[in-house]
C-alpha cells in the first residue's frame, strides 16, 4: 500500500526509524502515513497467517494498523503522531 | 401440558449437561432444563483452567476422575474443547507461600497427582519470563486449560445425539416432590421424574431451598479479561498462593488473565466485571510475567458463581428428599470437575452409589452447622 | 453539577455549547487531540488548505462549528486525548484513559455522543493493504493530504461514496471507478414522491455530474466479487459484476469502501441502556426519547451514536439533550429553541427514512458473500466457519444467535470487537439460520470499548 501525498506536504521533514531503518516523514503526519507514505508497504502481519495488514479505517476504531512504538508498547498508527527520532517497528 | 422421564435435571452448566450424557448413554430417558443458553454462567464465562494441583483433598478425588475424562474428550464428544495438557505452573512469592506448596504435596501424592517443585536458578531457568516476585514454584504436568465457551455446549451436543432432551430458554419456576414423583414447572409445562439432579450453579441454592435445604451459598463474579493476541511464549498455565491472579496463554497469542471478582445479580440474571479490579489484575499479571507491560488488554467479562463458605461444592444426594441429587455451589471449581460430575451423578441416580470418593462435599455438612 | 459530554463532534460541541451557556462547566472528553469530530477534524498544525478545500460545500458549517468548538473550550473543563474505556453507571462513573494511564472520574450526568463509523461488507480480498473505509479515505486525504494510493476505486453505496470520490478528484487523485452497489432505480424509486432533502439531494446530483463530467467511470447496481493482488502488501484490480451480469476486472492500488454508517454505541450498552434494532436504519441504536434521554436515569445520548441522522441533525439533537439535562437537573430549560428544534429534527427524520431507503444496507451481498471471505478480519474469521456455526451437526451444536456463534468462532471477539464485521457478520448468520438481522441479536459491548495498554494500571495506584 502507497498513500500518495498530494496536498499540505510543504512541512519541515523530521526523521524517524523504522525496522532499524532511517526514514523520513513530515510534522504533523500520522505514523501511518510517515509509513504508507514512505515504503513500509504494511504495518503488521496478521497473527493468524492471513497475510499482512496496513489498517482499515483510519480512525482508531478498527484496531488494525498497530505498530509497536519503543517506549509507548503496541499503539494505533493512525492515531499517533509520527515524531522525529520515534523508533518504530512492526508489531 | 406435561411430559415425564426417568431424570429432569435443572441447569445447563458443564455439571447438567455432562450429567444428562452419560444418562443417555445408559439409556434413560432425560429431560434438561435451562434457562438461558447451556453453558451461559460460570461454566461458559470462566477462566478455562483445567487445574487439579491446589484442589481440597475432598475434591482430588473427583478431579483425578475427571482429569480421565478430559484427556478422552474427542472420543467421547468429538472435539477437546481445546483442552491442552500444558501443565500448571503454582508460583510462591515469599517462603510462606513457598512452605504451602511444600505442605500440599503429601495431599498430591495420596491422590497420584505429580507434582514437581522448582526454586530459584531451576525455576528461572525453565521460565526466564517470569518476574523476580516469583521464588518458587510447583508444577503440575498433568493439567492444563480449556475453552469455556466450548465445552457446555459440547456436552449438550453429544448428549442430545445419545437421546437426552435439552431444553434452553426454559426456566424453572416451581419444583417439587408430589405423590412419590418430582413435579418441576417450566415455561408452562409440567415435567415429571422419579429423579432429579439439581447443578443449577448459584440458583442450585434455590433448588435445594424448595426442598427443605437451605444453604449459605452467595454468588460470586470472577473478573476476566484477555489481552490482544501476541508471540506464544508462556506454555503453563500460571497461578500463584492465595490466587490473587492467574493468567494462561492459547497457541493463537491471547493472554487471559483472572483476579478478583466484578458485579453482578443474580435476579436479573446479569454480571459485569469491575474497571478497578480489571486495572488491578492488569498490575498483578505484569508483575507475573513483566513482558506482559507491552501487550493491550482487548475485552473483559464475568459470569454468576455459586461460592460455598468452605469453597467445595455440594454433591451427592439430598438430606430430605430420595431421589433428589445436588451438584451445585462450585466455589470456582466446577469446570475443571463439570465432565466427572455428570458420571458421578449418573452412577447416583442409576446405580445408587459411586466409586468416586465424594465425603466432605455432602449437603448435611451445611445442615450440622 | 457535573456534566460529562463524551465527544467533541458536531453533537459534542453543540451540548456542551448550551450547558456553557447556561452556566455550567461540563466535563469535555474527546479521544481525538481536537474537536471537530470524524467528518469536521481538523489537519495538525502546520497544515495550510483553508476550509474550503477542506470541507467544500460544507465549509461553512464547519467553520460555524469549530468556532462554537474553540468558543467552548475554555469555559468547560476540556479534556482531548481522552479515551472512556468503561462506563459504571451504578457509581456513575465513567473510566478515562490518557497517556496510556487510567484515571476515574465521578459526575452527575454525561451526554454520549460518540459518533459512528462506516459500515462494511467484507468481500475476498478486502483484508489486504491498499483497502480502506470510505471514511477512512476521506481522513487520509482531510487530516494528512493524502490518497489512500495512486489509483482508486471507490465501492459501496450512499452519499458518502460520492462525497469522497468528488472530494478525492477535486484534490487531483486518480480515481479509477466509482462503484455503487444500489442501482439507479431503486434510489428514483425511494426518492420519487418521498418527502426528501433537496439541498442533499442537490449536493449528492452535484457529486455524480462532475465525476461524470470528469470522465470518472461509475456504475451503478454492481456487485462486487473480489480485491485481486500480486504481491500480499499491495492490490491491482477490483473484480466486479456489472447490472446486466457481465464481469469486469478494474485495475487499481486502492480500494474505498463503505455501505452508510452505524452507531458507536459501545459505551451507552455497557452503561446498561437498553439497545433496540431500527429497522429504518438496519442499525442497533440506544433507546432515547426526542431528546435524548436514555431510559437510564443521568445518561443521554446525540448525534450518530445515538442513531445515524447526519452532521445536521447531530448539532441540533446534541442542543436538546443538554437542554434535557438542564431540565432535568431543574435548571431553567431553553424551551422555544428545543421546540424549533424538534420541528426540524421531525423534518430531518422523515428525510432520513427517504434516505435509507434509497441506500439501503444490501442484506443479500453481505448473506451470500463466498465461504473463504475473511468476514471477522481480527479474528481471521472466514465467513464459512460462521455459517458451521450456525450448523446443529457441528461439535458444539448450532448456535441460535450472534454472541453464541462469537462464543464458538471468536467472530468479533478481537481488538475491534466486532465494529467493523458485526454488520455483515449478522446478514450471514441470520441468513443460515432463516431469520433477521434484528432476531439475531446484536454483539454485546464489553469493556474496554479500545485497547487498554497493560501499564494502564498505574494511573489508577497514584
Amino acid at each position: 500500500m502507497r498513500l500518495v501525498r498530494l496536498a499540505d506536504q510543504d512541512r519541515p521533514e523530521i526523521t524517524f526509524c523504522f525496522e532499524g531503518a532511517a526514514c523520513t516523514a513530515r510534522e504533523g503526519d500520522t505514523l501511518l502515513t510517515a509509513l504508507l507514505a514512505g515504503l513500509a508497504g504494511f504495518l503488521r502481519q496478521s497473527e493468524f497467517e492471513d497475510g499482512p495488514r496496513a489498517g482499515f479505517c483510519l480512525m482508531g476504531a478498527c484496531q488494525d494498523c498497530r505498530v509497536m512504538v519503543e517506549g509507548q508498547g503496541r499503539v494505533r498508527a493512525c492515531t499517533t503522531r509520527c515524531t522525529a527520532g520515534m523508533r518504530v517497528r512492526r508489531a | 401440558m406435561s411430559d415425564s422421564a426417568d431424570v429432569i435435571i435443572i441447569g445447563g452448566g458443564g455439571a447438567g449437561c455432562s450429567a444428562a450424557l452419560y444418562l443417555a448413554w445408559r439409556g434413560a430417558r432425560v429431560i434438561l432444563l435451562e434457562r438461558g443458553l447451556v453453558g451461559s454462567q460460570a461454566s461458559g464465562a470462566n477462566y478455562g483452567g483445567v487445574r487439579q494441583q491446589g484442589r481440597h483433598a475432598a475434591e482430588l478425588p473427583l478431579a483425578r476422575r475427571a482429569h480421565g475424562i478430559w484427556r478422552r474428550l474427542p472420543e467421547l464428544i468429538g472435539t477437546d474443547c481445546e483442552f491442552a495438557e500444558t501443565g500448571h505452573l503454582k508460583l510462591a512469592r515469599n517462603e510462606a507461600e513457598a512452605a504451602e506448596l511444600y505442605a500440599y504435596l503429601d495431599t498430591a501424592r495420596a491422590h497420584g497427582l505429580p507434582l514437581e517443585m522448582l526454586e530459584g536458578a531451576a525455576l528461572r531457568e525453565r521460565y526466564p519470563w517470569l518476574g523476580a516476585d516469583a521464588v518458587a514454584a510447583s508444577f503440575a504436568p498433568q493439567d492444563g486449560s480449556a475453552n469455556p465457551r466450548l465445552l457446555s455446549p459440547a456436552l449438550a451436543r453429544a448428549a442430545r445425539q445419545a437421546g437426552a432432551t435439552i431444553l434452553e430458554q426454559t426456566a424453572v419456576t416451581a419444583c417439587r416432590r408430589e405423590a412419590g414423583h418430582f413435579v418441576v414447572e417450566a415455561g408452562g409445562i409440567r415435567y415429571s421424574a422419579d429423579r432429579l439432579l439439581n447443578t443449577a450453579g448459584f440458583w442450585g441454592g434455590q433448588v435445594a431451598a424448595w426442598f427443605g435445604e437451605t444453604v449459605p451459598i452467595r454468588h460470586h463474579t470472577p473478573n476476566m479479561l484477555v489481552t490482544e493476541p501476541v508471540r506464544y511464549f508462556i506454555r503453563p498455565n500460571l497461578g500463584v498462593v492465595g490466587g490473587n491472579v492467574y493468567l494462561r496463554q492459547i497457541p493463537r497469542g491471547n493472554i487471559i488473565i483472572g483476579g478478583g471478582y466484578g458485579s453482578g445479580d443474580p435476579a436479573v440474571p446479569m454480571s459485569r466485571p469491575d474497571p478497578v479490579v480489571t486495572l488491578r489484575a492488569m498490575q498483578r499479571a505484569a508483575a507475573l510475567v513483566p513482558q506482559l507491560a507491552d501487550v493491550s488488554v482487548i475485552r473483559s467479562w464475568s459470569g454468576i458463581d455459586g461460592i460455598m463458605p468452605d469453597r467445595l461444592p455440594v454433591v451427592g444426594p439430598s438430606a430430605t428428599t430420595p431421589g433428589l441429587l445436588h451438584a451445585f455451589g462450585f466455589s470456582g471449581h466446577g469446570f475443571q470437575l463439570g465432565p466427572a460430575v455428570g458420571a458421578v451423578l449418573c452412577e447416583l441416580a442409576l446405580d445408587g452409589r459411586t466409586e468416586t470418593a465424594l465425603d466432605g462435599l455432602s449437603i448435611q455438612r451445611f445442615a450440622r452447622a | 453539577m457535573k456534566v460529562a459530554v463524551v465527544g467533541a463532534g458536531p453533537a459534542g460541541v453543540r451540548a456542551v455549547e448550551q450547558l456553557v451557556r447556561a452556566g455550567l462547566r461540563p466535563l469535555w472528553l474527546d479521544e481525538a487531540p481536537d474537536g471537530g469530530g470524524r467528518i469536521y477534524q481538523r489537519p495538525p498544525a502546520g497544515f495550510r488548505r483553508g476550509a474550503a478545500a477542506l470541507y467544500g460545500l460544507e465549509a461553512k458549517r464547519a467553520q460555524a462549528l469549530h468556532a462554537a468548538l474553540d468558543a467552548a473550550k475554555p469555559a468547560a473543563e476540556w479534556r482531548p486525548d481522552t479515551l472512556v474505556w468503561d462506563v459504571t453507571w451504578a457509581e456513575k462513573r465513567l473510566h478515562l484513559l490518557h497517556q496510556g494511564r487510567a484515571e476515574a472520574v465521578e459526575v452527575d450526568a454525561a451526554i454520549l455522543c460518540t459518533g459512528a463509523m462506516d459500515r462494511v461488507v467484507p468481500l475476498p480480498g478486502w483484508t489486504r493493504p491498499g483497502v480502506t473505509t470510505l471514511g477512512g479515505a476521506q481522513i487520509a486525504l482531510k487530516a494528512q493530504g493524502c490518497a489512500i494510493g495512486p489509483k482508486v476505486v471507490f465501492l459501496g453505496s450512499g452519499p458518502l461514496l460520492w462525497l469522497v470520490a468528488y472530494q478525492y478528484m477535486k484534490a487531483g487523485a486518480n480515481v479509477a471507478a466509482v462503484l455503487d452497489t444500489t442501482g439507479f432505480r431503486r434510489k428514483l424509486g425511494a426518492l420519487a414522491g418521498a418527502p426528501h432533502d433537496p439541498v442533499t439531494l442537490a449536493k449528492g446530483l452535484y457529486y455524480v455530474a462532475r465525476l461524470r463530467a470528469a470522465g470518472v467511470r461509475v456504475a451503478e447496481g454492481v456487485t462486487p466479487l473480489a480485491i485481486e493482488g500480486e504481491q500480499p502488501d499491495a492490490i491491482s484490480a477490483l473484480r466486479w459484476r456489472d447490472a446486466a451480469g457481465r464481469e469486469h476486472s478494474t485495475a487499481c492500488d486502492a480500494v474505498g469502501l463503505g455501505w452508510g454508517v452505524r452507531p458507536e454505541l459501545q459505551l451507552a450498552d455497557l452503561a446498561g441502556v437498553p439497545i433496540g434494532f431500527d429497522t429504518v436504519q438496519h442499525n442497533w441504536v440506544p433507546q432515547r426519547d426526542a431528546l435524548g434521554r436514555t431510559p437510564v436515569p443521568g445518561l443521554y445520548v446525540a448525534g450518530d451514536g445515538a442513531g445515524i441522522g447526519g452532521a445536521v441533525v447531530a448539532e441540533m439533537a446534541g442542543a436538546c439533550a443538554a437542554q434535557a439535562v438542564l431540565d432535568d437537573a431543574g435548571l431553567p430549560a431553553d424551551q422555544k429553541l428545543v421546540n424549533r428544534l424538534q420541528r426540524r429534527l421531525r423534518r430531518q427524520a422523515r428525510f432520513r427514512a427517504a434516505l435509507e431507503r434509497a441506500f439501503p444496507f444490501p442484506i443479500s451481498l453481505a448473506a451470500t458473500m463466498p465461504d473463504e471471505t475473511i468476514l471477522c478480519r481480527c479474528e481471521a474469521v472466514t465467513a464459512g466457519e460462521l455459517r458451521a456455526a450456525a450448523a446443529p451437526e457441528g461439535p458444539h451444536g448450532a448456535a441460535p444467535e450472534v454472541n453464541r456463534a462469537k462464543a464458538f468462532t471468536r467472530i468479533g471477539m478481537g481488538r475491534c470487537q466486532g465494529r467493523v464485521c458485526g454488520a455483515a457478520a449478522a446478514e450471514v448468520l441470520a441468513a443460515q439460520l432463516g431469520t433477521d438481522a434484528a432476531g439475531i441479536g446484536r454483539l454485546r459491548g464489553q469493556a474496554p470499548v479500545k485497547p487498554l495498554p497493560m501499564p494502564a494500571w498505574q494511573g489508577e495506584s497514584a
